[in-house]
Order: structure tokens, then sequence, then C-alpha cells
């Protein structure tokens, strides 16, 4: 009981490995850097770091994410006249701000909007390079591709907010502005110009595979721990092989709720439910604005809007009023 | 104690302690009232500690004992009096005894007036304060929309301070630099917006300019609708700075699942939409103009005069006062505007008694905005 699989007590310790072969004829270099041994990793994970393998797709990606991040950093800092102390202090209400929705899709002065577009440029190059870096890293090893296309729906997500999106609408005043509270307040706001994106089906798909990914994760995540004690972690060669650990997980959950997944498709139900949280996501976001206005008025439409009873008087709109 | 019950002894104690502080965050609990139909979200959610503490602050001042209306009008026996002239010259003397504790309780009569000449209009506060007084006026007899019959006093706004708490001044261009750091008018801490990343100063655009607040679609699907998220966001900002204002949160006028269905919101959103023209009109008529006289110290940074926005009035409170009217003890500021005549031929002026003892101390709350170099809102005198 001495070890488990996180927040271990005891560090299993071994010689430095440089990892299985890479399948020949992939075009990806060596992995560099002599591996070197951290305590405190070791607590939560494996107590190795390195050798690495970057490649030109790494490099270049880390230099276009460095870019948008200095962009979006200096400009927050330039808003506060470059003052460090208030710099710290307002951060999470700092912004880069896209520009105003009269440019259209033109390219606006920097401080109009240009950086944020360079911003996005920078951020979007920099993580379209990293999703290519996993999928050919994944090759070299004679992996599937399954993480780099789940980290592709999230891509998918990112570029509909700034980019598909305001093309579609003809301005890039549409997009999110770079910022902590900013980009929430943007959020709120682009819900209520588009009268309650709660009505947006899309928007409740996104939701259910949402939360049902914490909830598959929650559920995996204990019923692997709770069956490590008969070598349950060792989940791959309880896929081949089903072992007591894979037994008893399975007749828990046949047990509890009448059925069960296995070793192997619990990943998959995972897999799906995360990759399609941003998946639909994004296709409710590319429908608000270009196909539907008004979200709420489109649930009276479809009949999936509550109708409750007048508690109060009913007061007219004053502005269709004679009234001043 | 066994190592197993030693370590449940300690788990059960951490998650005791979490589960107080998660729900000890805000004391006592917050109290909910429902004020729609069940399972709509229309709730009033005080704490009971603010409550008491805005019971406080909102007490109002006795009135002073009613004067006689008989005699002569007051701009027969007074002269340079412009307004109020149709008042007896005990109406008009307790009105001014009451103005002195609402507005300059420290300073009293000298605030306004040569002590030497009381008829002079030399000090621009007389000037201030007789416009001061029409616009009252102009509230409690135009706008009874907003302010029905409990009306609004002097002391409404100004509460025992010269300058009233909670007015508002234009922002300086901020543009520092043409290269980098545009704020884009959003993006700062301030108290006025709830401490949101909204636009700072919705005050300017709505509360003096009339621009558009309504941004959402009439219709399920596109029909021409331009309106932008950043326009949403403006009018969000002022939202947030009237529920501020008043200590509501948005479901006291709106169903937040239409925030634009004037079916589903509440009798208070009708009153709120005539504030907003309300207060617009009073900054452009009253407010506005009198910046010419105003010294320098009165003015904001951009070089304007203070104006009024909604917490001007309330405070913090749903009703100014908790909605105890003290028109109803000062009928003379209920009256239409009307002209005085001129007066003719008046003897010296009378003088003046001193503030009465009964005038209540207040103390005018202090917002800060954290971090914030030029808040919209000045919180006292400037």
């Amino acid at each position: 009981m001495e070890y488990q699989n996180i927040f271990t007590r005891l560090q299993v310790d071994a010689l430095a490995y440089d990892g299985a072969p890479l399948v020949a004829g992939t075009g990806n270099g060596e992995r560099a850097g002599k591996p070197f041994f951290s305590y405190w990793f070791g607590k939560i994970g494996d107590a190795q770091v390195g050798p690495i393998y970057l490649g030109w797709t790494g490099v270049t990606s880390l230099l276009f994410g460095f870019l948008a991040f200095e962009i979006v950093g200096l400009n927050m800092f330039a808003s506060v006249n470059w003052n460090p102390i208030q710099f710290i202090r307002q951060l999470p209400w700092l912004a880069l701000e896209p520009p105003s929705p009269a440019y259209g899709l033109s390219i606006p002065p920097l401080n109009q909007g240009g950086w944020w577009i360079l911003a996005g440029f920078c951020m979007t190059i920099s993580v379209v390079l990293w999703c290519t870096r996993m999928y050919r890293r994944a090759k070299a090893f004679g992996m599937g591709t399954h993480v780099a296309w789940a980290f592709a729906s999230a891509i998918w997500l990112m570029v509909v907010l700034g980019f598909i999106r305001p093309v579609m609408m003809g301005n890039w005043g549409e997009a999110v502005p770079f910022g902590i509270f900013p980009h929430l307040d943007w959020v709120a706001a682009f819900s209520i110009r588009y009268g309650n994106l709660f009505y947006n089906p899309f928007h409740m798909l996104s939701i259910a595979f949402l939360y049902g990914s914490t909830l598959l994760f929650a559920m995996h995540g204990a019923t692997i721990l709770a069956v490590s004690r008969y070598g349950g972690e060792r989940e791959l060669e309880q896929i081949a092989d089903r072992g007591t650990a894979s037994e008893r997980a399975a007749l828990f959950w046949r047990w509890t709720m009448g059925f069960n997944a296995t070793m192997e498709s619990v990943h998959r139900w995972a897999w799906w439910f995360a990759v399609l949280c941003p998946l639909t996501g994004g296709i409710g976001i590319l429908l608000t604005g270009t196909v539907v206005d008004n979200w709420y008025l489109w649930g009276i439409k479809h009949h999936i809007v509550a109708s409750y009873p007048h508690v109060f008087p009913i007061v007219p709109d004053p502005a269709l009023g004679a009234g001043k | 104690m066994s190592e197993t019950n030693r370590r449940i002894f300690v788990q059960a104690i951490i998650l005791l302690a979490a589960a107080s502080f998660i729900t000890g965050c805000e004391r006592p609990s917050p109290q909910s009232t429902q004020e729609g139909y069940r399972g709509t979200g229309l709730v009033d959610v005080q704490n009971p500690r603010s409550l008491a503490e805005q019971k406080q602050a909102n007490m109002v001042p006795v009135a002073l004992p009613a004067a006689p209306a008989g005699g002569p009008p007051s701009s027969l026996i007074f002269k340079n009096v412009k307004v109020l002239g149709d008042t007896s010259v005990g109406q008009f003397t307790r009105l001014m005894v009451a103005m002195t504790s609402w507005v300059a309780p420290a300073e009293g009569c000298a605030y306004c007036h040569n002590l030497a000449n009381m008829a002079s209009d030399e000090k621009y506060t007389k000037v201030v304060a007789r416009r001061m007084i029409e616009m009252t006026r102009n509230i409690n007899g135009n706008w009874k929309t907003h302010v029905v019959e409990t009306g609004v006093t002097c002391y409404t706004c100004h509460r025992g301070n010269p300058v009233p708490s909670d007015i508002w001044f234009d922002h300086l261009n901020e543009v520092r630099s043409t290269f980098a750091g545009n704020k884009g008018g959003q993006n700062m801490p301030t108290e006025a917006v709830g401490l949101t990343s909204l636009p700072f100063n919705p005050f300017t655009t709505f509360l003096e300019g009339g621009a558009n607040i309504r941004t959402v679609s009439t219709t399920a699907l596109p029909t021409g609708n331009k309106h932008s998220i950043k326009q949403t966001e403006w009018t969000y900002a002022l939202m947030i700075h009237m529920s501020k204002s008043l200590g509501v949160n948005c479901t006291y006028c709106h169903n937040s699942r239409s925030f634009t269905d004037w079916d589903q919101s509440r009798p208070q959103r009708a009153t709120a939409w005539y504030a907003i023209r309300m207060v617009r009109d009073l900054n452009n008529q009253y407010l506005d103009p009198l910046q010419s006289i105003l010294p320098p110290a009165r003015l904001g940074p951009a070089g304007d005069g203070p104006k009024v926005g909604c917490a001007t009035c309330h405070k913090g409170v749903y009703k100014p006062l908790l909605g105890v009217s003290m028109l109803k003890d000062y009928a003379e500021l209920a009256a239409p505007a009307a002209t005085a005549p001129e007066p003719v031929q008046t003897p010296e002026v009378m003088p003046l008694p001193v503030a009465p003892a009964e005038a209540t101390p207040v103390q005018a709350s202090v917002p800060s905005s954290p971090g914030v170099a030029a808040s919209s809102i000045a919180t006292q005198a400037h």
C-alpha cells in the first residue's frame, strides 16, 4: 500500500531510459538532452525529466506562442502606463481588445485592434503547429493520433470564436478580447446580445458533454484507484488480459447501475465526450448571429420555452407609448 | 486511537473546515425573497447586515415645524427672489433653514449668501442653489413617472454635503500612447460599474447623451440588427451601474431568461426606464449649463461640471431614503416650476436663524476604486 498511482509515498528509482525506438522513415529526429531526476515530479508522476524532442514544429510553435503572449502582455502593460504595481493589481481586468466593428474585416492601425489581429494570428499558428507536432510525434512512435485530434477539437472552437464567425459576421469586433475578466464579460454580453445562449441546442449539447466529461473522468479515475490494489492501474495489460481488477471494476458498476463499460471502451467514452464538448460548442457559436439572432425567440418558435403564469401586472414597453 | 481512526478524524476536520469556509463566505447568510413565479429565478437577494446598515444610513431628518401660509408673498418682502416667490415669508424662511441643514450644515447661510447682503448673487453657490430648486420642482412636477408622489428634496442627494456623493465627471481621453495599450474605454476596475471589466463610463453615453440602449434582436432569425457585442457591453455597464446604485440584482426588474421581454419584466423596469430619461433631462437642462459658473475646483479632470447618475439619489438603496417622502413636509418644492415675478420694492433682508440642531449629520460613503487613477465617480466634494 506504500506505492500508489498518484501522490506516492515511495518513489521507484531506476536508471534513466531513452524510451522505445522510433518508427523508421517517419522523418523525425531523435530525442535530445541528458535526462535528470526530479524528486518533486516523482511525487506526482514520473521522476525522470527528458530527453525531449521539439523539432521545427515545436520550436516555431513556442516562438509564435511567445510572440502572442508578449503582444498581449505588453499591450496590457502599456495600458497601465508601464506601472508594474498596477500591472499586477489590475491584471485580471486588463485586456487586448479586438478592433471596433466599424473597421469591418480590414486591418486597423496597431493600437485600434491591429495588435489583436497579430496576437490572434500568432496564437493560432502556435497551437496549429503544436497540434501538428503531436500528430507527428504519435506517428513516429507508432501510436494512434487520438491526442492530436482531441486538441484539434479545442482549436476548432478557438478558431470559430476568433476567426470563422467574425469573418461570417463581417467584422473583427465580434471576436473575443484577450483578458481574464474581459473575456468572461464578453461571454455574458454575447449571450445577452443573441437572446440567451441557453436556448441554443448546440450550447446544451456542449454543456452536457462538458459536465459529462467531468463525471466520466471522476467515475473512471475513482474506479481505477479503487482497484489499483489488484493491479488495476495497469490498464493496458487489463485490456488485453482481463484480471480480477478489471472484473471487480466492471461488476461494481454492473451492480450499481446495471451497465458497465469495459476497460477499453471507457476510454472511448471519455475521449468522445471530451472531443464533442468543443466540437458541438463551436457549431453553436458559429450559428449564433449568422443563422439565429435571438435564441430565446428561436426557442419559442420551436416550443422549447416553458411558459409561466403572470404574478405581477404587465407593464407595456414605455418606448411604445406616447410618454416621454 | 488507531491509525485508521486518526486518519478519518483528520479528514473529517478538513471537510468541516472546508464546508464552513465555503458557506461562511457571507455572514450572515443572505436572505432571498421570491418576487416572481416559482422557478423563474426572480428572487431578491439581500444580506440582513447590509439592510441594517442601509436603514442606519437612510434616516430621514426630522421635519421643521410647519410655517403659516398667509401674508404677502416672499417675492414682495425680499429682494432678488426669482424662485419660491409665491411662498409666504414663514415658508420661505423655513425652507432656507432646512436647505442649510441639508446642504451646508457646517458652512451655514454664508455658504451661499453674502451675510451683509443676503439678496446678492455674488456667490456662485447661490445661483447654483436657485437652479437646483428649479430642478427639484421639475423632478417633482414633471417626472412623477419616476418619483411618483414620494418626490425628492435637496436632502435626497445632498445628505448634509455641499456637493452630493456619487456624482460623475467625464473621463479624460486616456490615450497615453498611440502605439499600444488602448483600453477601448473599458478593462479597468471601477466601482461605478461594479468592479467588472465593462466600459467604465456608461454615463456620458447614456445618462447625458441619448445613445441607444437596446441591442437585442426582436426576431428569432437575422433581420438586419447590426448591434454589436461591444455595444451590448456598454448597455451591460449601464445596467450594472443601475444595479449597484439600487443595491438590487438584475431580476429586480428583468426576467433573466429574456432581458428584453416587457411581458415578463417586473413593473419596476418601467420606473427605471423613466429614470434614465429623467437623469438625461437633469444633466442636459440643469447640470451641464452650470459648468460655466463653477470655480475650477468644482470641475472634473476634463473640465466639465458634476453630473448625476442613479446612485446620486439612490445611494445603494432600491428607493432613496427607503421610500420615505420628505416632500410632503416641504410642499414648496413640489410646485411646478413657475417664474416668480420680479420683486418690486423690498425692505432689507431678514436675518436668518442659524442652522437648527436637529440637522442629521450624514457620513458620506466614500466608494473607492482600487488602483484607479481617475475614477468617473467623484466620491465627495471634488
